[in-house]
């Protein structure tokens, strides 16, 4: 066999690892010839989006007739409507990114949240007793339930649409960053012991890189969930910036299906792209000593 | 106290009446006396749960006894656990300079002492690589490195090598009993492999099953440095068939 792989400058780690653990199965993938990439990683994403396609013009133009056409408009006149026209799709685009605005600023207020409460439980067993069974209680409570109580307390404008968005997103925060603390091995810790590191000392050295895998699933979760609050709230309470939850009302209401659809979405594009930028940040951050990169 | 302070200062480490019985009522170790002097590398030999682990655990104070008591200076104290315990998100750079960071020392001097460490140790060229990309012999080598920054005049070996392969556990004991030969340092050892116990100590004790006691004791008349023949000797042969005898006696 000639074409065997071949350490080159450019790949010493691979070679390195190869070289050392000879035990182990080889690292080196055979290169993917392109027309198996083709068939098995491109094609089927298409082939399942033009069957979605024509099931949607199968179901608007036969199974609805003329006059109840407007549950369903077919995909081009979405896209003409919805997209096309600026003027429509200008005023998604706006309702999104009041929407943007205040699921950031809910995450933000999570994020500070979420760690701090997490790095108290973590530091007493007593706290963490303490304070547990309302987390899990918070979390088990319908948005949609304590909505208006949100609402009567702290009113229905931005105020009462960043708490819905807190509330939903703070969960997986804290338990990722509580377990992720919790998660540094027991020899690690020893090692700190018997150095006489103190409390912050092994925190910020120990600890949290050791939770850092953990607290970046938790964000992108409590990322994408942050979207979702901000859309419910501004749904819910339909008062303040206008965002993309009182669009879909509106449209809703008029029976815009287009522009409904339309709407619908750019907001799983919002959360998409949320979620997506989340996992660059955690490449970015931590990609070069974790070994997951999905 | 006159005697105790003549003791430590020809004696690295001296374990005086141990005993161990954890709060579930395992008695863990059983009156267990001997002394490290300088210069000196014992090894522990015994079955796997005899509480041998629990010894060094003991003398870093990382478990209180509760009987008898540990004589040594914590302070510089080396310890090379099972695993190799690196940190994933530093390089082997990083994971080095670890122990001089938490004892304070400034930047320049622990960088000094990390390369240092890493060159005796045989990582050079690797100072930037993460764990994940290092072979089990070479992550030894750093956390070996690593324990090797503070100089020690004391080494607590807890089974290191017994992870890695036959082979690299085999140059793994010449390495280490070279960086013995030429620090200085005592060292007490821990495993369950005869034929390392025998090829890298001056002295070699036997510990009995639970509640480990100390129930035989060789000493090792081979001079260093050792070649990697020694294990072929008859010599070595023959000692290693004694040390086995007695080992096999203790269960």
């Amino acid at each position: 066999m000639t074409d065997t792989h071949r350490p080159t400058s450019t790949d010493t780690d691979d070679a390195v690892a190869a070289a050392a653990v000879p035990a182990s199965t080889p690292r080196v993938t055979p290169p993917r010839s392109t027309t198996r990439t083709l068939f098995t990683v491109v094609l089927p994403p298409i082939i399942m989006g033009i069957l979605i396609l024509g099931l949607w013009y199968f179901v608007s133009y036969q199974m609805l007739d003329e006059r109840r056409r407007f549950l369903l408009r077919p995909p081009h006149q979405v896209l003409d409507v919805g997209f096309l026209d600026w003027g429509n799709f200008s005023d998604i685009l706006w309702a999104l990114w009041a929407t943007t605005k205040v699921a950031m600023v809910g995450l933000s207020i999570s994020i500070v949240l979420g760690l701090t409460i997490a790095v108290v439980m973590s530091q007493s067993k007593l706290f963490e007793r303490a304070l547990y069974p309302y987390m899990v209680t918070l979390q088990a409570i319908p948005i949609l339930a304590i909505a208006p109580l949100i609402g009567f307390w702290f009113g229905t404008a931005t105020t009462g649409r960043l708490i819905v968005c807190v509330i939903i997103s703070l969960f997986p925060i804290i338990v990722n960053t509580l377990f992720g603390l919790q998660s540094a091995e027991r020899g690690m810790h020893d090692l700190f012991t018997l150095h006489h590191a103190n409390r912050p000392t092994r925190l910020f050295k120990l600890q949290f890189p050791a939770a850092s895998p953990a607290i970046f699933a938790g964000l992108r979760i409590a990322a994408g969930l942050s979207v979702i609050g901000a859309i419910v709230g501004d749904f819910i309470f339909g008062r303040g910036e206008a965002g993309i939850g009182q669009a879909l009302r509106k449209y809703a209401n008029n029976l815009d299906g287009e522009q409904l659809l339309a709407a619908v979405i750019m907001s799983s594009v919002l959360g998409v792209t949320v979620f997506l930028v989340f996992g660059w940040i955690q490449n970015l951050a931590i990609g070069k000593w974790h070994g997951d990169r999905s | 106290m006159s005697t105790a302070a003549a003791a430590t200062a020809t004696e690295s480490l001296s374990f005086e009446q141990i005993g161990m019985i954890f709060p579930d009522g395992t008695e863990a170790i059983q009156d267990v006396s001997f002394s490290i002097r300088k210069g000196e590398f014992v090894t522990v030999v015994g079955p796997s749960g005899c509480g041998k682990s629990t010894l060094l655990k003991i003398a870093s104070g990382l478990l209180e006894p509760t009987a008898g008591r540990v004589i040594v200076d914590r302070d510089r104290l080396g310890y090379v656990f099972q695993d190799a315990t690196l940190l994933p998100w530093r390089t082997v750079r990083g994971n080095v300079e670890l122990l001089a960071e938490l004892h304070g020392i400034p930047k320049a001097e622990r960088a000094q002492l990390a390369s240092d460490a890493i060159s005796l140790v045989g990582l050079d060229g690797f100072e930037g690589h993460y764990p994940k990309s290092l072979s089990g012999g070479m992550r030894m080598r750093a956390s070996l490195a690593r324990t090797l920054t503070l100089s020690p005049p004391i080494f607590l070996f807890d089974e290191p090598f017994g992870a890695v392969d036959e082979i690299t556990r085999e140059h793994l004991n010449e390495e280490t009993q070279q960086l013995f030969q030429r620090e200085g340092f005592a060292g007490l050892f821990i495993t369950h492999s005869i034929s390392e116990a025998v090829f890298m100590s001056t002295r070699v004790l036997v510990m009995s099953s639970r509640p480990g006691r100390i129930i035989a004791e060789f000493d090792v008349p081979f001079g260093y440095p050792r070649s990697p023949d020694l294990r072929f000797d008859a010599d070595f042969a023959r000692l290693s068939g004694e040390v086995s005898h007695a080992l096999r006696g203790s269960h």
